[in-house]
């Protein structure tokens, strides 16, 4: 594959790869907002503490990662997608600001009030920001991000079908996966009335992201043809496909009652189908008019941060095996005494 | 009349880009440097605790890990801001020399995430591994943490001299990444920045135990926590000085623009005096102290030297003198004010193996750590102020790259606001933090346990 390739598909599994993990932490901050009062929901708010405390971070530098790269790689798509479409993102990034500073200031605090102040913050903006995120992702699918600095139109680029229901999709799919992960740490918690309550959970959400993705195709119908097109008969429609069998399969397992390990890669690999097929038919159009050939950056440049990024991998890998084996075992210990912890 | 206001428009939009700019990058630099110099300044503390057994050292250790755990995730959503602002504020620099800057950028996100991975693994493991394994889980920490520093330096090294690219009709036709990335005003700059990291790393830390023993804390847990870190800012400080004369020299060399608007400068010519204080009114430099000779011999080692005044460049090419002028002033101030200090306690130490005696010492090392910060944001303004209207030094203007689109200026606002309470929040949950009662569970475990039992 020629660089410029490469270079987006590094990208794209960047993406995916903020989608599934720091999508879920967005998640658990739905699930975070939908627990209830204090004393009923407190339970529930430590197990998604619990869950996304130790990698939040590590997951958020996905964003960065996806960001970084498409400014080297492809610089003039970068400055079109954020001079339109500058107050969507304008909110993402005071929505990711208030969400991580209030989780932090949450851990720290000891009184119910300032518990209540920062836990308030950090459900909302979890729930906010991946709406905006989706709403841009619907403005590019749809075409509506002219190349050019600022040349779309700052409001109905990003408030249009597409963008509304790919925004609502965001919000779906995070607070999807965080259930269905969840269900799994609440069983290792020792939690099994809380694994009980998010197996529900995650079932009904699929079925409202199933709902929705299949109104996002007739939403694209008739606002995107050419994407719809590409989806419904190009080379994209195996990964909508896969992502429609295994959503399927995850709502069976999911009813079904077991196989949580399982359900997190059926899950998983769903939502993976569904962004790879955008990604699949959309290429190599990256703008209206703008192939991704008129759009990446010189080789040198291309290949000199794809080297540094395969020798980062080197030292990445091995690190984030660590980090989660060390997150997990920890559980597995707290686990065994957690039953008493986690139930009182 | 229509135009005109249109043009005022455009003009507010600009200034509040680069308000917005200055805001969230002032206010990032100041977590970044704390996320530079504590993991280094922590792991001293927690060496020592492991080799004297000493619990005042762990104690120390332990409070400090916990409060970069917090510090950290406020860096690391302030400095996410800051990769979206590239775009959405300079789309005009971003679509033509993004590519140019992308590698250390690159390079700099997977040191982030080295970073963020073993912060985790050093905060999670606190009382679960032996000493010397959890130790070496923060060393990477540190390593990340300045390289991540030197990274994103490089990049802004390469708007004071840019280099590494060919462009033909607004497009870059040819880009050496390494080049560009290892320019000339690398060196100095990235090495001035990395030291002030750990001495506003270091006078911060110690402010807050200066501030504990002036209240009469005088027991060894408090003496300890304002020794390590004030010791390591200390023995930095006259090494940031010498960095700085070499930052200096730098842009005496390289962008005679600045130096005349640091200085105050405006008719070319030899031995040209230091003006220390005054304002430039109408052209010209009143009410200063005049050293003589001292600006040529300073700048370029040789007293009858030539410095190029602003006379020599047209007037929209010109930086804003006053600001430049004056925040040099302080930088170098603080900086010498802060040599004091150091030497009064080597001297102190190396008599009497204590603290000096007087309060009035405990005084200044209390305002030490606002004093360091300000230095280093007056430092950065003097950087990036003193080049413009140039973005990327003679390459592209300010005006050229903004976002064209209107209502900058309530993005503005808003960020504003949220930098306020941003500002608040953190001030509050720090000092909640130090105020706390000495503990001895580990940082993360005794929240979780917390959480669950309320
Ligand atoms: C604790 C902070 C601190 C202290 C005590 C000093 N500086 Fe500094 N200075 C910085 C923190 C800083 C900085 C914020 O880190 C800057 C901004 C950009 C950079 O690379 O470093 C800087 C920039 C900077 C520049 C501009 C470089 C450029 O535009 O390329 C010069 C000429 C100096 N410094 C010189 C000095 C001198 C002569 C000092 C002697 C007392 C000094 N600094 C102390
Ligand atoms: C690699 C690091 C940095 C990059 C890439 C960078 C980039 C920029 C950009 C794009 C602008 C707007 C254009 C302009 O007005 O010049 C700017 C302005 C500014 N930056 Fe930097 N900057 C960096 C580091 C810093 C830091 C750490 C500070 C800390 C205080 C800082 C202070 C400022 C200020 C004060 C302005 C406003 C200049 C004005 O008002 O005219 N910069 N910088
Ligand atoms: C001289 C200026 C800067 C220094 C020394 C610096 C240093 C750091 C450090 C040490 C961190 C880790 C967080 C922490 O420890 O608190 C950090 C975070 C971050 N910085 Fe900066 N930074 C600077 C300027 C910038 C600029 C100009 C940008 C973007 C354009 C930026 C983007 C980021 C991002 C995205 C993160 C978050 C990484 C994460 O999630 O861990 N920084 N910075």
């Amino acid at each position: 594959m020629p660089l410029p390739e490469i270079t987006l598909a590094v990208l794209w599994l960047g993406l995916t790869a903020y989608v599934l993990f720091g999508g879920a932490d967005f998640g658990g901050g739905a699930w975070d907002l939908l627990a209830g009062g204090a004393e009923r929901g407190s339970r529930q708010r430590a197990l998604v503490e619990h869950s996304i405390g130790p990698v939040w971070e590590a997951n958020h530098v996905w964003l960065i990662f996806v960001i970084v790269l498409a400014w080297t790689g492809l610089p003039s798509v970068f400055a079109a997608v954020a001079s339109t479409l500058y107050i969507p993102l304008t909110l993402v990034a005071l929505g990711i600001i208030a969400r991580g500073a209030a989780f932090a200031f949450r851990k720290a605090s000891t009184e119910l009030w300032q518990k209540r102040l920062f836990g308030a913050t950090f459900a909302f903006s979890s729930v906010v920001t991946p709406f905006f995120l989706g709403a841009v992702a619907g403005a590019i699918a749809s075409g509506r991000v002219p190349p050019g600095i600022a040349e779309g139109d700052l409001f109905t680029s990003w408030i249009n079908p597409t963008s509304l229901i790919s925004g609502a999709l965001a919000v779906g799919t995070a607070a999807y996966l965080a259930a269905v992960y969840l269900i799994r740490d609440a069983q290792r918690f020792g939690a099994a009335d809380l694994a009980e309550a998010f197996r529900r959970r995650a079932a009904a959400t699929g079925a409202i992201v199933g709902v929705l993705s299949a109104a996002g195709l007739l939403v694209l119908r008739a606002d995107a043809p050419r994407l719809f097109a590409e989806l419904t008969s190009g080379a994209a429609l195996p990964f909508l496909l896969l992502s429609v069998a295994f959503g399927i399969i995850s709502l069976l397992l999911l009813v079904w009652g077991r196989f949580y390990l399982t359900v997190r890669a059926t899950a998983a690999l769903a939502v993976v189908g569904l962004l790879w097929g955008w990604g699949v038919a959309q290429y190599p159009w990256l703008l209206p008019g703008v192939s991704l050939e008129d759009a990446a950056a010189t080789g040198t440049v291309l290949a000199a941060s794809l080297a540094a990024l395969a020798v980062g991998a080197l030292l990445l890998l091995p690190s984030l095996w660590l980090l989660y084996a060390i997150s997990q075992r920890a559980d597995e210990q707290s686990g065994n005494g957690g039953s008493t912890g986690a139930s009182t | 009349m229509d135009t005109q206001i249109l043009a005022a428009v455009v003009e507010a939009d600009l200034g509040a880009a680069r308000a917005q700019m200055a805001l969230s990058l002032g206010w990032h630099i100041i977590v970044a440097c704390l996320g530079v110099g504590m993991p280094a300044i922590t792991l001293i503390a927690e060496w020592r605790g492991h080799r004297t057994g000493s619990p005042e050292y762990q104690r120390l250790a332990w409070r400090w890990a916990k409060a970069m755990g917090v510090l950290f995730a406020v860096g690391a959503v302030s400095g996410t801001i800051l990769s979206f602002e590239m775009g959405l504020l300079w789309p005009g620099l971003m679509g033509i020399y993004g590519e140019v800057i992308g590698l250390p950028f690159a390079m700099e996100g997977i040191a982030f995430f080295i970073e963020a991975i073993f912060l985790g693994i050093y905060l999670y493991t606190w009382d679960r591994l032996p000493p010397v394994p959890h130790m070496l889980s923060g060393v990477p920490v540190v390593v990340a943490g300045v390289a991540s520093a030197f990274f994103v330096v490089t990049a802004n090294a390469w708007m004071q001299q840019p280099v590494g690219f060919d462009v033909s009709n607004d497009r870059i036709v040819a880009v050496d990444p390494w080049a560009a990335m290892f320019n000339p005003a690398t060196p100095p700059q990235t090495v001035h920045m990395i030291l002030a990291a750990f001495m506003v790393a270091g006078f911060l830390m110690a402010s807050v135990y200066a501030v504990a023993l002036l209240r009469g804390r005088n027991d060894r847990y408090h003496r300890l926590g304002f020794l390590i870190p004030f010791t390591v800012a200390a023995v930095i400080t006259p090494i940031q000085i010498g960095v700085g004369d070499w930052a200096a020299h730098f842009v005496a060399e390289n962008q005679p623009a600045k130096l005349a608007a640091m200085e105050g400068v405006f008719d070319t010519g030899r031995g040209v005096p230091l003006h220390l204080g005054g304002v430039v009114v109408d052209d010209e430099m009143r009410y200063s102290l005049n050293i003589p000779n001292g600006l040529s011999l300073l700048a370029h080692w040789d007293p009858n030297a030539e410095i190029t005044g602003l006379e020599e460049f047209p007037e929209e090419d010109r930086p804003p003198v006053n600001v430049v002028h004056w925040s040099f002033q302080l930088m170098v101030g603080i900086g010498f004010a802060l040599l004091g200090l150091a030497v009064w306690q080597a001297v102190a130490w190396w008599r009497f193996r204590t603290l000096p005696r007087s309060p009035w010492f405990l005084r200044a090392a209390a305002l030490s750590g606002v004093a360091s910060v300000l230095a280093l944001e007056s430092g950065w303004v003097v950087t990036e102020v003193g080049r413009q209207p140039w973005i990327v030094y003679g390459v592209l203007r300010t005006s050229e790259a903004v976002n064209p689109a209107p209502g900058l200026v309530y993005g503005f606002v808003v960020v504003s606001v949220v930098y306020v309470v941003l500002t608040v929040a953190t001030v509050y949950v720090m000092r909640r933090l130090a105020r706390d009662g000495p503990e001895s569970v580990a940082p993360q475990e005794r929240d979780v346990t917390d959480h669950r039992a309320t």
